[in-house]
């Protein structure tokens, strides 16, 4: 049995025990795309708390007094599940081995207590539906083996959030149909971040990767109070073949006590594109690392890490399939025939020859 | 901005050139007598083949081709929605309107003719490709074997005793019927494949651009170019050479800067006479190589400019001296071919798309070897043989005083020639003088005159009211025009001011620096390394520069400019038909050139 599972080594033979979040972090590394460095605490040392008999008897005991259909008392189960939860003496093994983990993290950053992401990655092999996607918790910027620890215990008591409890509760699912397993993962500090798509959205051209990107954090991007520089790389040549700057005003950055906060751009940068063009090709290489993996065209969440050197930096955060485009029926452009009636077609409608004609100009 | 560009009829003499008109067929220039069909066309100017003023003689050669050009469409192939390419010229500069078929039924009715003939050409067209090779080569023999010699004080004895019966007057007229005719059968075989071509090419771009539509235009013209080109051989042999020099050490000899001394210093060793006989052995066919487009009697050819390929050799020797490998990496360069077809093949989104895709581009490569070959045979090689010739006729003229040089020849009409040929040869028969010398030295200088009165005349890009969209493929195709860049000419006179030229992304990637900018290629010399070159437009033959240069720049072409072709081939950025490239630009301005949008900006005045 063990607690503690590096990200870069991934067997999938050991999926159930590192939940889907994990497990795909670990596939992501293994086919070669740039993840932050991390490790996951498997199942093994959730169970260890789970396993508790103060634990085991909170969830039998409790669930069984509550009427699940008010909600006040659902929260109130629900927040004392946790706190038992989070107040049992975290085994002295998984103590050990998640601190001895992240130590090494720190190390492998050439960072001191490197701030980290605490994700939950809840395991569900047998119910692809009860996973709860976004349910559970994350926490951001934890520095410190202490607070890991702290983090931990929370993330995992977030399996017995009111609305898991109800859910499971409707589907007359057991409650140890669950089980979670955490992610801890190093945080980017970008310098710049954005979005790719390995499509053109515009046309759902598959030959290009739209890339956009803005300075610091995405969330600027994400709420769409920043226009984004937009590029367009062609995939086969990887040459940049459109380049839009904009007048970036505003940036999210991380500011004193780990807090991501507002700010202006100096003037000076704010016509300056955030990324440079090998940076712009890098991402769209990553994009298309990405949607070799998957085998679809992917949505995929970037940033630069601050961290790490110029020519690593490109760091991916998240992918997922794209959806507008993947989801129209491929259509055959034309059918191999006689090549004469296709000439003579070709002849007699319009050409649009150019491929800059439809571009939006200045 | 303007709807519309001047009216033929607007455009007004520049003093001094009165009269130009009767330099040219008389069905050259515009005239009232065809009034409301010229007016009722979109004129633009060729600045791609004739982007200076067309001396008499150097007309033949645009008449030749733009009616051999339209032939084929119109009568041969009966391309169903094309009839051919009209041509003017206005105050000396040549100016083309594509001609379409305006009846929707007549192009229904052209189809199935279409479809046997250009039909039987697609099918067949290795074996016929092979039998033009055959052609074009005794032709090219028949050129060379014509003579202009001064007509004898006293025939060959034999002459008489082979009982003859005709004389080397009758030899000499015949011998000029005889170089028009071949020319005019060269710009027939010119247009044999050519059209055919580019519409398997368009096909294959069509579609293309219906399953990538943010295809660059480059990328499909990476995937059908060949490897290995005759439009390349000549700068391969000029390596070859070099890289000869520097083994048989006979490099120290182009040292000396003037062609004269090289030569001298070469036939000074023994190594030195075995080079100059690879040099022999080179030059034929591949130094027939014009410095320009090939179609004015003023481009220099590298055989009888040897400053130019020696100048070339001179920078070989030198990055052979500094261990730079000069190779054309052509195992890289199949490979990256193959790459890109692969992947955008992959990229398809269905089987039957990839099964189209391969069948497009398998057509398209067996009509591209002639569309990327045919310049070689024919601008190069045939062109510079029928100048030499001309010049030859030229000099004869000249003898006899018709003329103050071998070149005057060029300031008469092609049919003005036999004339000419008529006075001397009828003089020389009675046994007087010739009227020619005092007629032709009254009329060359006036000619001169308006030639240099026209030249400093500048000449719209275009003329009459544009089409909505340009879809005329061959317009698109050989002129690089498009609805964008009409549009981009008639709003030229607003100054949008923004300090960025467009034109086609001819040649990927994005480069910074100073810019050259020339107009000839005498001024090839004054290129430093590192610099962007700024021209007009290029020439294939300019190619051993492209090892130099940073990016490029010109105002006319499109994606299929000989030179963009060229520039692809050796990696570097450029931007084709920018219409105001040379005009805006100043030698030592720095500038980016985005190969990849199309895009040139000035940085700094």
């Amino acid at each position: 049995m063990s607690f503690v599972c590096w990200l870069d080594g991934y067997d999938p033979a050991q999926r159930a025990r590192l939940g889907g979040k994990n497990a795909s972090l670990g596939e992501m590394l293994a086919a070669g795309l740039p993840v932050p460095p991390g490790f996951a605490v498997t199942v093994d040392a959730y169970h260890t708390v789970r396993g508790h008999p103060e634990v085991r008897q909170a969830v039998v005991g409790l669930l069984g007094e509550v009427d699940l259909a008010d909600p006040a008392a659902l929260e109130e189960l629900s927040a004392a599940i946790r706190r038992r939860i989070e107040q049992v003496p975290l085994d002295d093994g998984v103590a050990a081995a998640v601190a001895s983990a992240y130590t090494e993290l720190c190390e492998r950053c050439q960072l001191d207590a490197v701030p980290v992401a605490v994700r939950s990655s809840a395991t569900s092999e047998d119910l692809p539906d009860a996973s709860f996607a976004g349910e559970h918790d994350t926490y951001l910027w934890v520095r410190g083996a202490d607070e890991v620890l702290a983090h931990l215990t929370r993330c995992w008591s977030s399996l017995f959030t009111a609305r898991a409890i109800a859910y499971r509760r409707e589907r007359g699912y057991d409650h140890d149909v669950v089980a979670m397993s955490v992610g801890i993962q190093k945080m980017v500090r970008p310098t710049a971040s954005g979005v790719a798509f390995t499509l053109n959205p515009r046309d759902g051209d598959r030959s290009q990767v739209a890339v956009e990107a803005a300075w610091g954090f995405g969330e600027g991007i994400v709420s769409g109070e920043v226009t984004p520089d937009s590029f367009l790389v062609d995939k086969v040549l990887g040459e940049i073949v459109q380049r839009i700057i904009s007048d970036k005003a505003v940036e999210y950055r991380l500011g004193d006590g780990d807090r991501v906060e507002r700010v202006e751009v100096d003037e000076a940068r704010r016509t300056v594109p955030s990324l440079t063009d090998d940076q712009v090709k890098a991402v769209a290489r990553l994009a298309r690392r990405a949607e070799r993996h998957y085998r679809c065209p992917q949505d995929v969440e970037w940033a630069l890490d601050a961290d790490l050197p110029g020519d690593q930096a490109v760091t991916l955060l998240q992918a997922r399939p794209e959806t507008v485009w993947s989801r129209k029926a491929a259509r055959p452009v034309a059918a191999a025939g006689d090549p004469m009636a296709s000439i003579v077609a070709t002849l007699l409608s319009p050409l649009h020859t150019r491929g800059s004609s439809d571009t939006p100009g200045p | 901005m303007a709807d519309r560009f001047p009216s033929p009829f607007e455009i007004q003499t520049p003093a001094g050139a009165e009269g130009w008109q009767e330099l040219y067929t008389y069905s050259l220039p515009f005239s009232t007598d065809r009034r409301e069909y010229e007016d009722s066309m979109f004129w633009f100017q060729d600045g791609v083949h004739w982007p200076e003023v067309l001396s008499p003689w150097d007309a033949t050669f645009f008449e030749f081709a733009l009616a051999s050009l339209s032939q084929y469409n119109t009568r041969h192939y009966l391309i169903p929605p094309a009839l051919g390419v009209d041509f003017r010229v206005l105050n000396g500069y040549a100016y083309l309107s594509p001609v379409g078929v305006a009846d929707p039924a007549e192009i229904e009715a052209r189809v199935p003719q279409f479809l046997e003939r250009a039909g039987f050409y697609f099918q067949n067209w290795a074996s016929l490709y092979e039998q033009w090779m055959g052609k074009i080569r005794s032709l090219i023999g028949e050129m060379e074997a014509l003579s202009f010699e001064p007509l004898p004080d006293a025939e060959d004895l034999a002459v008489v005793t082979e009982g003859r019966g005709m004389g080397s007057g009758f030899e000499l007229q015949r011998q000029y019927h005889r170089l028009v005719d071949l020319a005019l059968q060269l710009w027939q075989y010119h247009f044999e494949f050519l059209n055919l071509g580019y519409a398997a090419y368009l096909d294959f771009f069509g579609f293309c651009k219906q399953a990538f539509p943010s295809i660059p235009d480059l990328a499909i013209a990476k995937m059908v170019a060949g490897v290995e080109v005759d439009l390349f051989q000549p700068d391969e042999e000029l390596k070859k050479l070099a890289r000869l020099a520097v083994a048989s050490r006979v490099d120290g000899a182009f040292d000396q800067p003037s062609a004269a001394a090289v030569m001298e210093g070469l036939r000074a060793s023994e190594d030195g006479r075995a080079w100059l006989s690879q040099w022999e052995a080179s030059a034929q066919p591949w130094f027939n190589f014009s410095a320009g487009s090939g179609f004015y009697h003023t481009d220099e050819v590298w055989l009888e400019h040897l400053e130019i390929p020696f100048g070339f050799v001179r920078d070989y020797i030198a990055k052979l001296r500094e261990g730079v490998d000069i190779s054309r990496p052509i195992e890289a360069i199949r490979a990256e071919r193959d790459r890109i077809v692969a992947e955008y093949g992959e990229l398809l989104a269905t089987d039957e798309d990839r099964a189209a895709f391969e069948q497009k581009l398998g057509l398209a490569r067996v009509v591209f070897p002639y569309v990327e070959n045919h310049n070689f045979y024919v601008e190069h090689w045939s062109h510079s043989v029928l100048w030499r010739k001309m010049r030859q006729l030229g000099g004869v003229l000249a003898k006899e005083g018709f003329f103050g040089g071998e070149t005057d020849i060029f300031l008469l009409k092609r049919d003005e020639v036999p004339e000419a040929l008529w006075d001397y040869y009828s003089a020389w028969a009675v046994g007087v003088k010739p009227r020619g010398p005092a007629y032709w030295g009254r009329e060359l200088e006036r000619r001169r005159g308006i030639l240099t009165a026209l030249r400093s005349w500048s000449p719209p890009p275009a003329l009459g009211r544009p089409p909505e969209v340009v879809t005329e493929p061959f317009t698109i195709m050989l002129w690089g025009i498009t609805g964008e860049s009409v549009k981009q000419w008639l709003g030229a006179g607003d100054a949008g001011g923004d300090g960025i030229l467009r034109g086609f992304a001819a040649s990927p990637g994005v480069a910074e620096g100073p810019a050259r900018v020339i107009f000839s290629a005498d001024q090839i010399g004054e290129i430093q390394a590192g610099e962007i070159l700024v021209a007009p437009l290029t020439a294939p033959s300019w190619a051993p520069i492209f090892g130099k240069i940073g990016a490029t720049v010109t105002d006319v072409g499109g994606m299929m400019a000989h030179a963009a072709i060229v520039c692809r081939e050796y990696g570097l950025p450029a931007v084709t038909g920018t219409a105001f490239g040379t005009k805006t630009i100043k030698t030592g301005q720095r500038i980016r050139v985005d190969g990849n949008q199309g895009t040139v900006t000035i940085l700094e005045s």
